[in-house]
C-alpha cells in the first residue's frame, strides 16, 4: 500500500438499476500521471466523484491517501485538488477573489492567502486579468484558473476531469505543459479524457473504461503490446483512385481514416509501410509521402473495441 | 457511518462571502425601494389617522403600525406580504444558482461539508433580511417621532422591538421554504413560482378554505343550528387549521404586541373574563406570553423546513 496513494478495490456505483461503476480495481502512485479513458458515460467521471466522497459508493472500497473519502471527506479534499469537467466561478468576482474565497474554505491563514494566490495566478500566467470578473473570461481561461485553485492549494493529487475538452489545440498543449509541470513538483495527476493522442502523450499510466469497467490498464507500450502486438499509425499522403480501400485490404490494418485531401492514416498491429507504399504504387497512385508513429492509444483503442465487438458480430450473423 | 471533522468548517467563509453577495447585488437595491416605499405609504396613512384621533392614547405610536386608512393598508398587513417576497426572492437560486453557475462541485470539493455550505446561506439570507427589517423599523420610528413630535414610550420600544424579532422568524420560515425548493427544483425559476405559489395559497386562499373544511370536519349541531352562531368545535377546527398557516402565526402574533388590549387570540369564553376589565392594557409581559406560542410556532417551522432541506441536499448528486 506504501507508494500507492489512490487504490480502489472492486468499486461499484449503482444508480438505482443501472451500473455506472462496476467492480473496477485499480491503483495510482506517487508522482505518476494517470489517465482515466473511455467513451461518453463509461464511468470515469463517477469513479472520480467517489474518490472525492462528492457521491455514495455502493459497493468494494477506495483510499486516497490511505483515508476513505466517505468516512473521511475532509482529509482527502484538503489534499486533493478537483477540476470538475465543466468548472464554473462566481461571474460577478475577479479570478482573485474566486481564490480567495476558496482560500478561505480551505482555511488557510490570512497571511499565507496572499501569496499563494499570487504564485498559482502566475503560474497558470492570469496575473494580468487577475482583477477581471470571470464573467469575461474565455473557456481557456476559466480551465486555467481552475487549475490555479489546484495550484494555490497545494494539493498532492490532482484529479482533473476533461482538462482539455473545448481547448483548442494550442491551448491545449499548453496546458498539458502545466500538468507535467505539476508531475515535475511530485504532484500525483489522475486526468479523465477521450482526446487520446493528446493524452498519450503526457500519461503514464492509463486505464481504459468501457462500460463501467476497466477494460485495460497499463503504460501506453504495454497496451499496444498487449491488444496490436505493436500498435502503430502510418500516415500517407498520397494521390490516387481507390486508395482508401486498397489500403484497408492490407493485411494487419484495423482502420483507414481519411485525414485530409489525398491523406490517409492507417491504423495496424505492426509497421506495414512496405505493403501500404506498395498498394499505392500498384494502384497507379503517387507517394508523396509515408510516416510512422509509435504504439499509439488511438490505435490500442480501435483495436481493442473492435476485438470486443468482432464475437458479438459474429453471434448476429450466425 | 460516522464522518470525520466538524460539519461547521468553513461556515463563517461560506456566509461572509454570501451576505457580501447580497448586500451588494441589485435584488438587494431592489428590496431597499420596497422597504422605503413601505415605510413612506404606511405613514402616510397611519399619520394622519393618527392625528384625528386621541392625543390621550398611551400607544399613539404603535397605532403607527396598525392603523389603516381608506385605500392604504396598515404597516402591519403590508409587513406581512413584503417579508415573505423579501425572504423568497434571496432563497430561491440559494443552490440550484450553484448548480446552474457549475460552482458545486468545485466549492464541495474544498475541504468542508454540505452542511456549512447550506446553513452558511441561510444565516447570509436571514442576516440580509434582519438588516433590511431593522431599517424600515428605525426608519418607521425615526419619521414617526418627527412627524408626530412625541416620543415614544420605554413599553412601546419594547413591543416593536418584540415585533422585529418575530418579523425574522416569520422572514425565516419563508427563506428556509425558498432553499428547500431551491435544492428540490434545478430551475431556479421552477422554484420561485412554487415558493410563490405556496405563500399565496397560505395567505389569500387558505383563510377562505380553512372555515369551510373545519365546518365539514365538525358540521354544526343542534345548538348551533338553533341559534345560528358557529359551533365551538367548528370554531377551533378552524382556528387550528388557520395556524397551519404561518402568515396568521405573523398576524396573530403582531396583533398581540401592537394591540396592547389583547387578551387572548382565538375563541373566550364569558368564564374567562372573570375579572377582567375590557379595554384595558395588558402589561408587555403578558402581551409576550400571549405571542409566545406562535413565535415558537415560527421558529420550529424555518426549524423543520430548514432540516428537510438539509436532508435533500445531503442526498443530491452534485454533478451538473
Ligand atoms: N445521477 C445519475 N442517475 C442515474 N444514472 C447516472 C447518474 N449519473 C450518471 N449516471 C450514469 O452513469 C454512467 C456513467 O456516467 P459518467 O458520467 O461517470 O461517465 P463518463 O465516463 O464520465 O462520461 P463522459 O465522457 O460523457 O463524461 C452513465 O451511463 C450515466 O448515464
Ligand atoms: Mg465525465
Amino acid at each position: 500500500m506504501s507508494a500507492h496513494v489512490i487504490a480502489a478495490r472492486d468499486l461499484t456505483k449503482r444508480y438505482g438499476g443501472a451500473i455506472a461503476v462496476n467492480g473496477i480495481s485499480f491503483a495510482v502512485e506517487k508522482g505518476e500521471i494517470f489517465g482515466l479513458l473511455g467513451p461518453n458515460g463509461a464511468g470515469k467521471t463517477t469513479t472520480i466523484l467517489m474518490m472525492l466522497g462528492l457521491t455514495e459508493v455502493s459497493g468494494g472500497e477506495i483510499r486516497v491517501l490511505g483515508h476513505d473519502p466517505a468516512r473521511d471527506p475532509l482529509a482527502v479534499k484538503r489534499r486533493v485538488g478537483y477540476l470538475p469537467d465543466t468548472v464554473g466561478f462566481y461571474d460577478n468576482l475577479t479570478a482573485r477573489e474566486n481564490l480567495a474565497y476558496t482560500a478561505r474554505l480551505i482555511g488557510f491563514p490570512p497571511a499565507d492567502r496572499r501569496e499563494r494566490i499570487e504564485d498559482a495566478l502566475a503560474r497558470v500566467r492570469l496575473t494580468e486579468v487577475a482583477d477581471k470578473r470571470v464573467a469575461t473570461f474565455s473557456r481557456g481561461m476559466r480551465q486555467r484558473l481552475g487549475l490555479a485553485e489546484i495550484l494555490m492549494k497545494g494539493a498532492e493529487i490532482a484529479i482533473l476531469d476533461e482538462p482539455t475538452s473545448g481547448l483548442d489545440p494550442q491551448s491545449t498543449d499548453e496546458f498539458l505543459q502545466m500538468i507535467r509541470a505539476l508531475k515535475a513538483e511530485g504532484v500525483t495527476v489522475l486526468l479523465s479524457s477521450h482526446l487520446l493522442d493528446r493524452v498519450q502523450r503526457v500519461c503514464d499510466r492509463v486505464a481504459l473504461f468501457q462500460s463501467g469497467r476497466i477494460a485495460l490498464m497499463g503504460s501506453v507500450a504495454e497496451l499496444g503490446r498487449e491488444v496490436l502486438g505493436g500498435g502503430f499509425a502510418v500516415e500517407i499522403e498520397a494521390e490516387g483512385a481507390g486508395l482508401e480501400l486498397r489500403l484497408g485490404g492490407i493485411e494487419g490494418v484495423s482502420r483507414v481514416e481519411r485525414i485530409g485531401p489525398d491523406r490517409y492514416r492507417l491504423l495496424a498491429g505492426r509497421d506495414v509501410r512496405p505493403e501500404a507504399a506498395r498498394a499505392v504504387v500498384n494502384g497507379g497512385g503517387q507517394l508523396r509521402r509515408l510516416s510512422v508513429e509509435g504504439p499509439s492509444l488511438e490505435a490500442i483503442y480501435a483495436g481493442f473495441f473492435q476485438r470486443q465487438s468482432e464475437p458479438g458480430e459474429v453471434r448476429d450473423a450466425a | 457511518m460516522r464522518r470525520e471533522g466538524s460539519p461547521w468548517r468553513g461556515l463563517s467563509a461560506v456566509t461572509m462571502k454570501e451576505l457580501a453577495d447580497h448586500l451588494s447585488s441589485a435584488r438587494m437595491r431592489v428590496l431597499e425601494l420596497l422597504v422605503l416605499l413601505t415605510a413612506l405609504a404606511a405613514l402616510y396613512g397611519a399619520i394622519r389617522q393618527v392625528r384625528d384621533t386621541t392625543a390621550e392614547d398611551p400607544f399613539v405610536f404603535l397605532r403607527l403600525f396598525t392603523s389603516a386608512s381608506g385605500q392604504l393598508p396598515s404597516f402591519m398587513s403590508i409587513l406581512g406580504f413584503l417579508i415573505p417576497l423579501m425572504a423568497i426572492g434571496l432563497g430561491f437560486d440559494a443552490i440550484n444558482g450553484e448548480y446552474n453557475r457549475r460552482t458545486l462541485s468545485r466549492i464541495l470539493a474544498q475541504p468542508i461539508y454540505r452542511d456549512a455550505l447550506l446553513l452558511g446561506k441561510f444565516l447570509a439570507g436571514l442576516i440580509t433580511l434582519a438588516i433590511s427589517l431593522s431599517g424600515l423599523w428605525l426608519l418607521v420610528i425615526g419619521l414617526g417621532l418627527i412627524m408626530l413630535g412625541v416620543p415614544p414610550g420605554t413599553e412601546e420600544i419594547a413591543r416593536a422591538l418584540a415585533v422585529l424579532v418575530i418579523a425574522i422568524a416569520y422572514a425565516g420560515v419563508w427563506l428556509a421554504a425558498a432553499m428547500l425548493f431551491s435544492v428540490v427544483f434545478r430551475s431556479p425559476a421552477t422554484a420561485a413560482l412554487t415558493t410563490l405559489g405556496i405563500w399565496l395559497f397560505l395567505a389569500v386562499l387558505w383563510p377562505l378554505l380553512a372555515p369551510a373544511i373545519a365546518s365539514a370536519i365538525a358540521p354544526p349541531d343542534l345548538r348551533a343550528m338553533l341559534t345560528g352562531q358557529p359551533g365551538i368545535a367548528m370554531l377551533e377546527w378552524q382556528q387550528a387549521l388557520l395556524r397551519l398557516s404561518p402568515s396568521q402565526l405573523f398576524t396573530e402574533a403582531m396583533v398581540a404586541l401592537f394591540n396592547p388590549s389583547t387578551r387572548a387570540l382565538g375563541t373566550i369564553f364569558l368564564s374567562q373574563l372573570h375579572g377582567a376589565v375590557i379595554g384595558a392594557p395588558l402589561p408587555l409581559g403578558q402581551s409576550l406570553l400571549i405571542a409566545w406560542p406562535q413565535t415558537v410556532g415560527l421558529v420550529a417551522a424555518s426549524i423543520v423546513l430548514f432540516v428537510i432541506g438539509y436532508v435533500c441536499f445531503q442526498r443530491q448528486e452534485v454533478r451538473a
